[in-house]
């Protein structure tokens, strides 16, 4: 290589800064500014970018309406509530040193965030080591009651165990299950085989892929070796496996009819990203759907399509995110302060007349929530088939497993705590 | 019998996935000796090729948008090779004989599509255009002056802020119509819908042959001869043959040898984004979606042996193969009827999931390359280059 010389030194220098400075003033100026003059800081951590940012950035959608609508409606405490975005790019590692970040050094007063469990188990130690404050809105596997995490999505027993239950009562007794290779899906298929043999169920197979892994043609020959006559598959995939399976399903002939799918990942937002004519007349179960009929559903429904245009649709995970943000609102104005221990005592008791109904933050952390059965009808959205009287209690703890039942989380207690063993 | 077809057939699947990803990836690592870490975002660019195609199509209604994956095909083709050729006069031939540096700057480039596809909009294509405009029309411009040799870093010097400037004021212009500012995909993954006759399948005997599969492996079949064909009975191909065998001898004789690079180097990136177009029957595209494939191809061409294409279709077609015998259980089904196979039963079914079967094949290719280093076939004699 020839020797650099200063002016061509210069020359290329500028032309480097220059052009990231192009870049920049091309991507658009959607940052927040981080004025903190009476306002409070709130920290969002999600991912903006990677495999999950198809799921992730609805769920931001819903967190900024929220924030939107209480800083029209004059703030919290008198303040706005000033949102900090954080991208965990989907990598588990990058969700840590961000939720860091936002704690140290924008020094926000909580953190609304992640989609995975995979990102929230990342997160954890780090907010536990910092006595700090996370509010996750997405249906999980359970086993888990953390001080410092405030679950407003479904506990399994508020979605999976309704699921199986309504699965084996009304498709069949043979279950197939399906899911992506990481912790959630793992903990509930095991959950789910433990139901099924109390209940007088039958798992057939199992299988994992890869987190966005495309390859699913061995996954289905052993569906059609395992329910040769049909049967229910019961599909916990996540992200981008899921536009494979169910198109490669369609492929290979495994129609709605005689395989029923049973998704926990898949709402509204995905079966328009899947595609109507690969998931029409599937399943899913959730504790809200767009179609859910109430006033508070309606001013949500509206509120977000005039934020974000008309052929936006609301799911699940964005209503548990739209309503954590009231809840800690609540919470704070219930204190009078936005001091974490403060906030985190007068959170639980809570309650919020949310649009899946009316929903309760409980002693545990979690809430309760009303649980429903959808089935995907030709414009994309679901038919309610299923759906409970009143909102179900969270039991975070799972009962069928061996290893935890009996035990029960009551954060008010401080004798009882994360995990104690019920009397 | 019928399970012996359908595993047959399964496998031949997988492998025909892995095959026309891995082809462009053939001749660019293959016969150039390029380590082209954005083979994947290649064949990204296809994939949203494709779906822009259809998006165009959908209007037109039902006679037209059931063709669109046709026309995408060779659009998908034309883009990705564009994309390559300014990648190899861009970047890559400034680096030919230096693998690290090569290997690095095209993860980087893989960097920049993957982010490029999140963010562009209108916005930064007038920005860009803008810059391109001024450059390198001014460049060309004064290229004609007869001083041009004397005054060339000095115009380079004038040139380049300028027309920055000028793009970097006018994005700060435009920025205030929200209209340009839109991205244009995001970075949320786009829905590719196969067209009506591509859903479903054949019945073949007690299962069924998906038409999206069979259309894939057809259309590997038929880049195949194309790539055949055109390395062993045209002129260029002969050349880029000459290319790979002797550069200095080749540019002796008279082969403009720059333009066989670029011409190899758009071969394979089209054919990546061939690929591109392909897969996306079978999942979503997304900024990802190369990232998905790129560990796959380097895996196939490698085992292959390198700069060989016969190589690389029996490697693709051995490891779809037996990642599905692994992956369905179905060499563990075959191991439990021998007798004397009875303790390995319990091990192949441990790896008889789809998560766990990427484990075997990876071990198994270790080991495999233990004993051939230099993969099925490999070079023999002096190889070309380098």
């Amino acid at each position: 290589m020839s020797k650099l010389g200063r002016r061509r030194f210069l020359v290329y220098s500028s032309a480097t800064v220059a052009t990231s400075m192009l870049l920049k003033a091309c991507a658009g100026g959607n940052e927040t500014t981080s004025d903190t003059e009476d306002g409070i800081k709130v920290g969002i951590l999600h991912s903006l970018s990677g495999t999950m940012a198809i799921s992730e950035t609805t769920v931001v959608d819903a967190e900024m309406l929220a924030i939107d609508e209480i800083n029209a409606d004059g703030g919290v405490l008198g303040k706005k509530i000033i949102p900090v975005k954080e991208d965990g790019a989907s990598d588990w590692p990058t969700f840590a040193e961000k939720a860091a970040k936002l704690i140290d050094k924008d020094q926000v007063v909580t953190v609304f965030g992640c989609w995975t469990s995979a990102s929230r188990k990342a997160v954890l130690p780090v907010f536990e080591s910092k006595q700090h404050m996370l509010w996750y809105p997405v249906q999980y596997e359970g086993q888990e009651c953390s001080n410092n995490i405030f679950y407003t999505g479904a506990a399994p027993n508020q979605q999976i165990e309704p699921a199986v239950d309504w699965l084996l009562e009304n498709k069949g007794k043979s279950f197939f299950l399906v899911g992506s290779d990481y912790v959630f899906p793992r903990t509930a298929n095991t959950i789910i085989k433990e139901q099924l043999k109390a209940k007088g169920g039958k798992t057939v197979g199992e299988d994992y892929l890869p987190l966005g892994d495309t390859e699913v043609t061995a996954i289905i020959t052993k569906i059609k070796a395992a329910l040769p006559n049909g049967g229910v598959i019961f599909n916990s995939l996540n992200g981008d496996s899921n536009v494979a399976f169910f198109k490669q399903m369609q492929g290979a002939g495994l129609t709605p009819d005689k395989y029923p799918v049973m998704s926990v990942s898949i709402a509204e937002e995905e079966v328009r990203q899947i595609g109507t004519e690969y998931l029409k007349d599937h399943y899913a179960a959730w504790n809200y759907f767009q179609t859910v009929e109430s006033p508070a559903n309606e001013k949500f429904v509206k509120a977000f399509k005039a934020k974000y245009g008309e052929d936006r649709v609301t799911n699940d995970p964005m209503e548990a995110a739209y309503i954590m943000v009231y809840l800690w609102k609540q919470a704070v104005e219930a204190a009078g302060t936005t001091d974490i221990e403060a906030v985190r005592k007068a959170a639980v008791g809570q309650e919020f007349d949310a649009p899946e109904g009316m929903v309760k933050m409980t002693p545990n952390h979690h809430i309760s929530k009303t649980v429903r059965i959808g089935q995907v009808r030709e414009d994309g959205l679901f038919d309610i088939v299923s759906a409970t009287k009143v909102p179900v209690a969270p039991i975070p703890w799972n009962q069928y497993v061996p290893e935890t039942k009996g035990y029960a989380c009551d954060w008010t207690d401080p004798n009882k705590g994360g995990k104690y063993k019920k009397a | 019998m019928s399970a012996l077809i359908e595993g047959l057939f399964n496998g031949i699947s997988i492998g025909s996935v892995l095959l026309i990803a891995a082809l462009g990836l053939a001749i660019v690592f293959g016969l150039m000796g390029v380590i082209n870490l954005a083979h994947g975002e290649l064949m990204m660019l296809g994939g949203y090729t494709t779906y822009v195609v259809q998006n165009v199509f959908k209007p037109w209604g039902e006679p037209w948008f059931s063709c669109y994956i046709l026309v995408s095909i060779p659009i998908a083709f034309i883009v990705a090779a564009i994309a390559g050729i300014i990648l190899e006069r861009g970047v890559i031939r400034f680096l030919y004989g230096r693998p690290l540096e090569t290997l690095l700057a095209t993860w980087g480039v893989s960097l920049i599509l993957r982010q490029l596809v999140r963010s562009v909009n209108w916005l930064l294509v007038i920005c860009i255009g803008v810059f391109c405009l001024l450059f390198f029309g001014g460049m060309r411009l004064l290229s004609r002056r007869p001083d041009w040799e004397r005054i060339r870093n000095l115009v380079i010097a004038i040139l380049l802020p300028m027309s920055t400037a000028i793009a970097v004021v006018t994005g700060f212009l435009l920025s205030q119509i929200p209209a340009l500012t839109k991205a244009w995909f995001s970075a949320r993954n786009v829905d590719v819908t196969a067209p009506s006759w591509l859903r479903g399948g054949v019945k073949v005997l007690s299962f069924q042959m998906p038409y999206a599969r069979l259309f894939i492996i057809a259309l590997t079949i038929i880049c195949l001869i194309a790539v055949y064909w055109f390395l062993n009975r045209s002129t260029w191909g002969l050349r880029i043959r000459a290319v790979t065998q002797n550069r200095a001898m080749s540019s002796c004789l008279g082969i403009p040898t720059a333009k066989v690079d670029a011409l190899t180097f758009a071969i394979g990136s089209g054919l990546a984004g061939v690929a591109g177009c392909a897969v996306s029957l079978l999942g979503s595209v997304g900024p990802n979606t190369g990232q998905n494939y790129i560990v796959d191809t380097f895996m196939v061409v490698v085992v292959g042996g390198v700069g060989n294409l016969f190589g690389t279709i029996l490697a693709a077609l051995g490891i779809g193969i037996i990642n599905y015998l692994i992956g369905s259980g179905t060499l563990a089904l075959m191991a439990s009827s021998v007798e004397s196979l009875k303790p390995l039963v319990d091990v192949l079914l441990f790896f008889a999931t789809s998560s766990m079967a990427k484990v075997m094949v990876f071990a198994l290719i270790i080991s495999f390359l233990q004993v051939k280093p230099a993969g099925l076939f490999p070079q023999k004699g002096r190889t070309a280059e380098l």
